[in-house]
């Protein structure tokens, strides 16, 4: 396949990991952002290509596991209502909410269908007239072009029977505050690719600079990951704190004009509370006021749900490079991808899911234990 | 979820931008895509996918790069022989 094998390429990947074994002097902590990369890195092998003293640590760039419980269980009670078609894409069926995740409120009745774009639920909602389609809008940035275009097209074509469930999050937000927390120990960044298609590179630069922290624009396979990390590492050996693209053959630095401005026609920014990590002021999108009888929320007068208790998943801290999945007590023990006690051990890009994928399925002995 | 996979315009249908849309081959699958956010693209470009929609037009001079500035390091002996894929390390 074009533009993919050949960003496979074996030797290109060793070359790589080379050029990044004779560019250490010092150990550095990396994070990539997108769990896309997480899983390409860990499915790869990338990570054990490394010279010792480099980290990669994984970041909260994965839709399903920032979703907050609350909107599950808000999907669910959705899912369960009569004449209702809850449309979602295939990664958020398990997810467990603070009760019964979508999987379950489909084998109790409830008509969840998996779409593989949001466009095809509006179809849906052309082919049923007389049912209510709702679609669980998750995602990043990357995501929110098709969503916004999802509602926008039933707008124009007079579609009333089609309304979002809207959790978008961004990734600039998440990443200070990950910065600002005071166990930190991200030196680097890999940014994530598609998210920089979209919007481009210029929300980065003051991150760059205000905490002086290198950010490497990466893509998704072997070779675009060990070319990010490659360049972030020389900019940390020579204290450099720049903005770099290493994944020009898909972002621009003004990213995609277009798709910014079918976002901006559909959503407006306002302050989200993500799984794991809390509530980040400013750090996504919901529908635009003028767009509030494609808000399924105020379509059908939910409730806020209750706040869950936090159980046992130590997602946030996975998610902000402080712990890795293995540190997890829970992790292919009380945890697995059959039975998650939290999103990233079933999300396709959570780290959780990718470690019991790919590698030891059971915690690490620690160091010196019996 | 913000996995993109490039492929092959082949066709292109429609006039008004919102709307437009174009047949693109995945390796031989073809599917319809939107290019409401790749008004750029012609037939025989490839497009980054994501979730139904272009999102980006692959630039194949930026993709060629990567290797040309690998090789003038010289980090790149064995670039000219046939790629070996890398292929996951078995469990």
């Amino acid at each position: 396949m074009k533009f993919v094998d050949e960003f496979r390429d074996a030797a290109v990947v060793h070359s790589l990991a080379d050029a990044i074994a004779r560019s250490t002097t010092r150990p550095w902590t990396v994070m990539e952002i997108c769990g896309g990369q997480t899983h390409a890195i860990v499915k790869f092998g990338l990570d054990q290509l490394l010279p010792p003293g480099i980290t990669l640590v994984h970041g909260p760039g994965c839709p399903v596991c920032v979703t907050p419980a609350e909107l599950i269980d808000q999907a669910v009670e959705l899912a369960l209502r009569p004449g209702v078609i809850l449309a979602s894409f295939g990664d958020m069926l398990r997810v467990p909410g603070n009760g019964v995740d979508l999987l379950t409120a489909k084998a109790r009745g409830g008509d969840v269908r998996t779409v593989y774009s949001p466009l095809d639920a509006v179809r849906l909602a052309q082919d049923h007239p007389t049912r209510e389609v709702v679609f669980f809008a998750v995602g990043f940035e990357t995501t929110a072009p098709a969503n916004a275009m999802a509602v926008l097209r039933a707008r124009q074509m007079g579609i009333g029977n089609f309304s979002l469930l809207v959790s978008h999050v961004l990734v600039p937000p998440a990443m200070r505050a990950i910065l600002g927390a005071p166990d930190n120990r991200v030196e680097g960044f890999l940014a994530a690719g598609h998210v920089c298609a979209i919007m481009g590179t210029a929300e980065y630069a003051p991150i760059a600079r205000e905490f002086r922290i290198p950010i490497v624009v990466t893509g998704f396979e072997p070779v675009d990951i060990m070319e990010g990390l490659l360049r972030c590492v020389r900019q940390l050996e020579a204290g450099r704190t720049e903005v770099e693209n290493a994944y020009a053959r898909a972002v621009r630095a003004e990213g995609n004009p277009s798709a910014q401005a079918i976002v901006r026609q559909a959503f407006t920014v306002v302050d989200r509370t993500w799984r794991g990590l809390g509530p980040i002021p400013a750090s996504g999108w919901d529908l635009r006021p003028e767009l509030a009888r494609y808000d399924a929320p105020r379509k059908f007068a939910l409730r806020p749900a209750p706040i869950g208790a936090a159980g046992e998943c130590i997602s946030g801290e996975i998610m902000r490079g402080v712990k890795k999945p293995h540190d997890c007590p829970a992790f292919g023990i009380r945890c697995t991808p059959e039975r998650p006690l939290g999103a990233p051990m079933v999300s396709s890009e959570g780290a959780c899911a990718a470690y019991y994928r790919y590698r030891q399925r059971t915690p690490q002995p620690v160091a010196g234990a019996a | 979820m913000c996995l993109a996979i490039p492929g092959k315009v082949l066709e292109i249908e429609g006039d008004d931008p919102f709307l437009r849309t174009a047949r693109v081959s995945f390796a031989g699958i073809v599917k319809s895509v939107s290019l409401a956010c790749a008004p750029e693209a012609k037939v025989g470009d490839y497009v980054l996918v994501h979730v139904g929609l272009a999102i980006s037009v692959i630039d194949p001079e930026e993709a060629e790069k990567t290797f040309r500035y690998l090789r003038e390091m010289g980090d790149l002996d064995g670039l000219d022989a046939a790629p070996e894929i890398l292929a996951p390390p078995s469990a």
